[in-house]
């Protein structure tokens, strides 16, 4: 039964890793953008082995249904000519590679050598109810402060793309309503077969 | 799984993240996209530890990080198409002028 968890760990932890290495080596940006989505959703699933399957739902909804959609719109939407972006990734190769080595074995230098609980705790709530008794009750001041972040990113994001269109008509509610009679209407005398000149 | 597993691949994903900061310093997007799989490795961290010490204040910290994540994407795509109407290309190396 574990073997088969840790089988599972491993193809999406394997999976996460190289999708993540496709996500900043690729050549294409649409593609870059396809792996980064491959990356969440297998972390999703790492997420599910770590019994947090709310969270896994959440990512799928707001990571991948919302941020990696929005990328993929404004790659689509900027026509760019990144062929001669790759040129200079060459010269930085050597020295980022150098860099993130460097990195990845002083953390994994401390995070195999520490020695943490290795027995999860069960849990006798469901974890969604669990995350509810907490997150409304504990922590709702910085619930409600994220609120407002996102508002504030809102309303952000609008104004920096807001544009003004020329030409177009608008309705002014505030003239309409201040129309008197004497402007809108004028009674004219007319014979019958006459016309309305 | 223990946790020490959880937390190395996490330190991979950010190692991966950091080196793709590194190498695509040209275009924003993927510079944007390298710091997004910087905070999943936290991500991972924080719901990791949350599962192994059997406290929930992980996954609620996981949702902060991801409300700060979506906001920072948005605001960071916003700027990169106000920015891309003005001048035709995404090339960080020529955002280099103040104006005035």
């Amino acid at each position: 039964m574990t073997m088969v968890a840790d089988l599972i760990f491993y193809v999406f932890a394997t999976v996460t890793a190289c999708s993540a290495v496709g996500v900043v080596i690729s050549r294409n940006q649409v593609h870059s953008v396809l792996f980064l989505v491959l990356t969440f959703f297998s972390t999703a699933a790492l997420f599910v082995l770590l019994e947090a399957e709310f969270l896994a739902v959440i990512l799928i909804m707001v990571y991948m249904g919302a941020v990696a959609v929005l990328f993929l719109f404004v790659v689509m939407m900027l026509d760019m000519d990144f062929s001669e972006l790759r040129q200079q990734a060459r010269n930085h190769l050597p020295f980022g590679l150098a860099v993130g080595l460097v990195l990845l074995v002083e953390m994994a230098m401390i995070f195999a050598h520490n020695h943490l609980v290795t027995a999860p705790p069960a849990s006798s709530v469901a974890n969604t109810k669990a995350i509810g008794q907490t997150l409304y009750t504990q922590y709702l001041y910085p619930f409600e402060l994220a609120s407002l972040l996102l508002l504030v990113a809102l309303i952000g994001a609008v104004v920096l793309t807001l544009r003004e269109r020329k030409g177009g008509k608008r309705q002014n509610i505030s003239q309409q309503v201040a129309r008197t009679r004497e402007e809108s209407v004028e009674l004219k005398k007319r014979q019958p077969g006459q016309g309305a000149s | 799984m223990s946790l020490n597993h959880y937390l190395i691949l996490g330190a991979i994903l950010f190692a991966i993240g950091v080196f793709g900061i590194f190498l695509n310093r040209r275009n924003v997007i993927i510079i944007l996209m390298s710091i997004e799989l910087i905070l999943l490795a936290g991500n991972i961290n924080f719901v990791a530890f949350s599962h192994y010490h059997g406290d929930l204040t992980g996954q609620i910290f996981t949702f902060f990080v991801m409300t700060v994540a979506a906001a920072e994407a948005a605001i960071g795509l916003a700027i990169l198409v106000a920015f891309f109407r003005n001048r035709a290309t995404i090339d960080v190396e020529q955002i280099d002028s103040l104006k005035g």
